[in-house]
């Protein structure tokens, strides 16, 4: 960088002059698209609600108040902590967590498998990977439930193994939540992690063994060392829409196991109506997830410095 | 390589012009998910020469929530229940019928005439009309259905089993009639009565879902669930051993209309849509596939005869009173939204 700047090759100053008004549709694209969508949240999320949906144009807080503190049923009550929100979102943490942690112990194999294929069929095991998500999420997401369901094909078959005696009953618990989220994402965390341990020089490996590293410590202190980014962008893949997420809790998740997404499309789609407080609760759950990759990124940083 | 451009120049052109062709011609309707058969469509289209252009959505609420944000202008006529219809003209979304402007009128039946939630029928024209209640799967529970404890005080055999509809309106409506109180009421203890009974039933049910209302039935994933009679007539011919039942404490009676939009784009072709709804044949046409209830004269001799002994579109003598869901106002709703919120929870 700095050699080409005092060099003055010819290249590098075309390339810089042009950049000005070249990257104008870049910009606009992600001014248009990313900011302009999040202001615009962030500003109804301070308006005042419209009885069933629409907002009007007075500042008011009151979509956070009825987040963070609860006056009763009533709403005249003395105001409490309001636990019933901050429960929505544990629980959805906890939810993305899981399914995170189920796509990384399903998705870290598959992608070593895939990379440690001859390179001419890699790209066949990647497309492979990759077939299942040409079909609607919707369509996938029902499909889950039918293999999971009590009749379905999964207990059919554990109860013709005789693995167990009576149907298990997976569909509308927590369970069947994860698995549903696990499915819509496992490839975001294959994909990365595969694109790490392609780059990865399997001599390290070798010479690891060479001075009688057992595999388990080759894999523990050389291999995950060196993929840990393709780990992290798989997980924060995996995670964050999970999130979100309201077609696996919906479809897959019965009457008890509601999530921010749920909650976040009922203020828009169903009688609630309520605008500013969808909205509210999506800047709290993108102040969230900020907070959560600002936190990594430091550690990550500090990681970096110490080594 | 340049032919097969050529190729696909020719074809985009061809399908442009087509479109174009099509555009001219058209109606864009805003409807609910299977809620018109096909043969309607196309008979629409053949007679007139008007396509039909369709979306679809699961829920009134959705319904008006897309319009709001910008679905205005869009779209000629969308399909609202009787409640809905009361809020949409009350925004002043919906445009008015002049007097003359639709020649089939007078083919609605007089009950349906004058509704209180369209005076005079200035907005909206009768779609089909029928109730909410429940269905319960005969193979696991044979005691009497005909009762709303089904729903919240559901025998063992029940309990864990039961899907509700995911619309607070219809479930709000049905507790409120379980209890004997009034819908939207805003009495302190009866809100609170209404709270607990809720907080109470919900560990009897199992999901829910309205747009699976049907096929959670038939599949067994759950055992007795809140629905519209004519699903559980679809149920049954899809093989579920599922009775609808008409409780004695009473029920929900709903009438979808179709309505006029403000800024409706083919204004004309709307109100030809709405005149081709009111002809008997066609609404029979309609009918017979919803397994509802029409609200159009001269309908009932065209009936497949099925239908009309179809034991949920004919309440039993016993059934307690078909009520219509109410609009509450703004302060009474932000209260009936808590006791929803902790419910789904």
């Amino acid at each position: 960088m700095a050699a080409g700047a005092v060099g003055g090759s010819s290249a590098s100053s075309t390339y810089r002059e042009a950049r000005g008004w070249l990257l104008l549709p870049a910009w606009s694209v992600l001014l248009f698209f990313s900011l302009a969508p999040v202001i615009m949240m962030l500003v109804y999320s301070f308006l005042t609600k419209e009885h069933r949906g629409g907002v009007i144009w007075e500042f008011s807080l009151a979509a956070y108040d009825q987040f963070f503190l609860d006056r009763g049923l009533f709403g005249d009550e003395p105001p409490r902590i309001q636990w019933t929100y901050i429960a929505i979102f544990w629980r959805s943490i906890w939810q993305a967590g899981a399914a995170t942690l189920m796509s990384l112990a399903v998705g870290f194999p598959t992608a070593y498998f895939i990379a440690t294929r001859p390179a001419k069929a890699r790209p066949l095991w990647v497309f492979l990977i990759t077939i299942p998500y040409w079909v609607n999420l919707l369509i996938r997401t029902v499909s889950m439930k039918f293999l999971l369901r009590e009749q379905g094909p999964l207990n059919d078959f554990l109860l013709w193994t005789g693995a167990i005696d009576s149907p298990l009953q997976i569909v509308n618990t927590n369970l069947a939540v994860q698995l549903g989220l696990f499915y819509s994402y496992l490839p975001f965390m294959v994909l990365p992690i595969y694109a790490a341990v392609e780059r990865y020089d399997f001599a390290l490996s070798e010479a690891a063994a060479d001075l009688y590293a057992s595999k388990w410590t080759t894999l523990r202190r050389i291999l995950l060392p060196a993929v840990k980014p393709g780990v992290v962008a798989g997980c924060i893949l995996v995670f964050v829409p999970s999130l979100g997420s309201f077609l696996a809790p919906d479809l897959l998740g019965g009457a008890r196991n509601f999530m921010i997404g749920s909650l976040i499309e009922e203020q828009f789609k169903g009688n609630a109506g309520n605008w500013p407080f969808g909205a509210a609760a999506s800047m709290i759950l993108l102040t969230l997830v900020l907070l959560l990759l600002l936190a990594f990124a430091r550690q990550q940083a500090r990681a970096e410095r110490r080594s | 390589m340049k032919n097969t451009f050529a190729r696909l120049a020719a074809t985009t052109a061809l399908a442009l012009v087509a479109t174009a062709a099509a555009a001219e011609e058209k109606v864009v309707v805003f409807h609910f998910f299977e809620y018109m058969p096909q043969a309607l469509i196309d008979k629409f289209t053949a007679e007139t020469g008007i396509e039909i252009v369709m979306d679809t959505y699961d829920s009134n609420e959705a319904m008006l929530a897309t319009l709001k944000a910008g679905g205005m202008g869009t779209y000629d006529v969308s399909v609202p229940a009787d409640y809905m219809v009361k809020i949409m003209a009350g925004e002043g979304m919906l445009d008015e019928i002049k007097d003359g402007e639709l020649a089939n009128k007078g083919n609605i039946e007089p009950q349906w005439l004058d509704v209180a939630f369209d005076a005079g029928r200035k907005y909206s024209i009768p779609y089909q009309w029928g109730s909410t209640s429940f269905a319960v799967n005969r193979d696991v529970y044979q005691g009497d259905i005909a009762t709303t404890d089904i729903l919240f005080d559901s025998p063992a055999e029940l309990a864990g089993k039961v899907n509700m509809l995911d619309t607070q309106g219809e479930v709000m409506a049905m507790a409120a009639i379980h209890m004997g109180i009034e819908q939207c009421s805003t009495d302190r203890d009866q809100l609170k009565a209404l709270n607990d009974m809720l907080q109470a039933a919900k560990p009897n049910w199992v999901s829910f879902n309205s747009d699976t209302a049907k096929e959670v039935l038939v599949s067994g994933d759950a055992a007795a669930g809140m629905i519209w009679n004519g699903f559980n007539a679809k149920a049954r011919a899809e093989g579920a051993n599922t009775e609808y039942a008409y409780p004695k404490q009473g029920y929900i009676v709903w009438m979808d209309n179709m309505a006029l939009l403000q800024d409706a784009p083919n204004r004309a072709n709307a109100l030809k849509l709405m005149d081709f709804l009111l002809e008997p044949e066609n609404v029979a046409i309609l009918t017979n596939w919803t397994q509802y209830s029409a609200g159009v004269e001269g309908v009932t001799p065209l009936l497949d005869e099925e239908l009309r002994t179809l034991p949920e579109a004919n309440p039993p003598a016993d059934a307690g009173p078909g009520v219509f869901i109410e609009a509450c106002d703004a302060e009474t709703q932000a209260i009936y939204d808590r006791i929803w919120t902790a419910l789904k929870q």
